[in-house]
């Protein structure tokens, strides 16, 4: 069964090259690029993997991250963050909120891509 | 005491041993030394220091910095300096610090010069880590730049690594890749720009607060031309020490205060009561109908004369942020660092509108009668925030004067180089 991913990012040709590739690489992709809906788009969409930007507008993805895993149904899905906020207390804050896997920008498409099958599972 | 500044302390010793009528050879008794040595000492042919200085002080009923006072104290002060910001081994050796300043001052000089640029580059260092850390245009550029970088980079790719890509596809990634392009290069010349700006900042070398103080101290605070009613704008203009528009709209606005205190409080006929009244704020703020603040900064810029002490003058804001330094030698000010919190400037922030009083007693043994008092400026509008400000002028005494205000306080400059190991303000160790 084809990977399902909601990509969160708010940066329109970012979303637009990694959704390419993940699709081309058999996976299904759901976009938004606001944190606010974020958590109705889960739900929605039920996604296995979900990767999220920290700067978001309407609301940060380490908020998204801390609500995603503060409801029992969404706190074992898969993040991987990807953000141009490499600062170490950012990726600090990730990590004690339970993100599964911290990229910085500029990141490699294939790294991306091998992150999302390894959160996906086999 | 016939004594002058830059005066050695030998020579102080004979001055004030001569003045309390005594003999060298019952000096030299009563401080356990030879009157053959104490010869050598008084015509500085002999260094001393530590506690020998310490015994001839109490012997001629002084303290030690008034025998060592003036440029031989603010060099030492600054070797002192040098040697607690130095963590290396082996450790300078401090109980001979004065010998070496008096046998080497050449040297002396150069390391207190040395340690001075060393101090300014920290600061400078400092700044610039947090305006690094801070700034939010800097950290919105940078985001912005590695975003877009980041779509250069992923859309590049695919583009080079997708050669059975559809012709509109590939359309569509190439247009995104030039005006992402477009864009990092809007933003890098946006950030060189801002980068050229603070690098002219930088090489003003100070922060705009420290222009003002080296602007103030340049000046001695007393600007003859602003109380002869002088245009504060053209002082201002063209002060080799006030380097952009920052530091200048600092000095203007210290100068238009200057300008109205000086207007309140005419420097003839100020000095005229001060001396009458033994220079006490109380009474001439009594005297004038005018604001104790008022008189505190105005006492902190009398000129230097004959026949009243030299005051020195410190102002912080709410934070307890020094915004205006005129040091005296017996009172040094901090640039580096936060000051002590025992002051009553930081006293007074606590009451605001309750006149303080107190007397400092220096670790160097000086004497100081401090008077300070923190004043609230109304907010601008209903809800605004209310600014508080606190100034404190203060004077140096003869240290076995008792008659001062209480309580007799034991501060000192700023932790770091403070020997005080009991304090209860401590904040961090000693380095000395």
């Amino acid at each position: 069964m084809a990977t399902t991913v909601l990509l969160i990012e708010d940066e329109p040709n970012i979303k637009e090259a990694v959704s390419f590739i993940l699709e081309r690489d058999g996976c299904t992709v759901h976009s938004l690029a606001d944190g606010a809906t974020a958590l109705a788009a889960v739900a929605r969409h039920t996604p296995d993997v979900v990767i999220l930007d920290i700067m978001l507008p309407g609301q940060s993805g380490l908020e998204v991250l801390r609500r995603l895993r503060a409801d029992p149904a969404t706190a074992g899905l898969p993040v991987l963050m990807l953000t141009a906020k490499g600062q170490a207390r950012d990726r600090a804050e990730a990590e004690a909120l339970g993100v599964d896997r911290f990229m910085t920008k500029p990141f490699s498409n294939r790294e991306v891509l091998a992150a999302v099958r390894e959160l996906a599972g086999p | 005491m016939a004594t002058t500044r830059g005066q050695l302390t030998g020579s102080r010793i004979r001055a004030r041993r001569q003045e309390a009528g005594l003999r060298q050879g019952a000096l030299a008794r009563e401080v356990g030394i030879s009157p053959s040595y104490l010869n050598l000492i008084e015509h500085n042919r002999r260094r001393i220091g530590g506690q020998l200085l310490g015994k001839i002080a109490a012997a001629l009923g002084t303290d030690r910095a008034s025998l060592a006072e003036g440029a031989e104290a603010a060099l030492i002060g600054a070797l002192q300096v040098a040697a607690a910001r130095d963590a290396g081994t082996p450790a300078p050796d401090l109980d001979r610090l004065e010998e070496f300043a008096g046998r080497f001052p050449g040297w002396a000089g150069l390391i207190a010069r040395q340690q001075d640029r060393i101090g300014a580059h920290e600061e400078t260092i400092a700044a610039l880590s947090d305006r690094l850390a801070h700034d939010p245009f800097l950290a919105d550029t940078m985001h912005e730049a590695l975003n877009t970088a980041s779509a250069i980079r992923a859309t590049a790719s695919i583009l080079a690594r997708t050669p059975d890509l559809e012709p509109a596809r590939r359309g569509r990634f190439h247009t995104n890749l030039f005006q992402d392009a477009q864009r990092l290069a809007e933003t890098m010349a946006a950030l060189v720009t801002w980068l050229n700006r603070a690098g002219d900042a930088r090489a003003a070398g100070a922060t705009p607060t420290d222009a003002l103080a080296e602007f103030v101290a340049a000046h001695d605070n007393h600007f003859p031309t602003i109380e002869a009613g002088g245009d504060p704008a053209a002082l201002v203009a063209g002060d080799p020490h006030l380097p952009d528009n920052a530091a200048r709209a600092l000095a203007l606005a210290w100068l238009r205060r200057v300008a109205e205190d000086a207007r309140a409080l005419p420097l003839d006929r100020f000095v005229a009561r001060g001396r009458v009244t033994g220079f006490d704020p109380a009474a001439l703020a009594a005297d004038f109908g005018a604001p104790l603040d008022a008189v505190l900064r105005r006492l902190g810029g009398l000129p230097a004369g004959p026949h009243w002490p030299a005051f020195g003058l410190a102002i912080c804001d709410g934070s307890g942020t020094l915004l205006l330094r005129k040091p005296l030698p017996a009172f040094p000010l901090p640039r580096y660092g936060a000051a002590c919190p025992l002051w009553p400037l930081f006293q007074a922030l606590l009451r605001p509108g309750m006149p303080v009083a107190a007397t400092i007693d220096m670790p160097e043994g000086a004497r100081l009668v401090a008077h300070a008092l923190c004043t609230l400026a109304a907010p601008a509008d209903f809800g605004g925030p209310q600014r508080a400000e606190a100034v404190m002028c203060v004077r140096r005494v003869d240290a076995a004067a008792d008659d001062g205000p209480q309580p007799v306080v034991p501060a000192g400059t700023s932790c770091r180089v403070c020997p005080r190991p009991a304090c209860p303000a401590r904040r961090e160790p000693a380095l000395i």
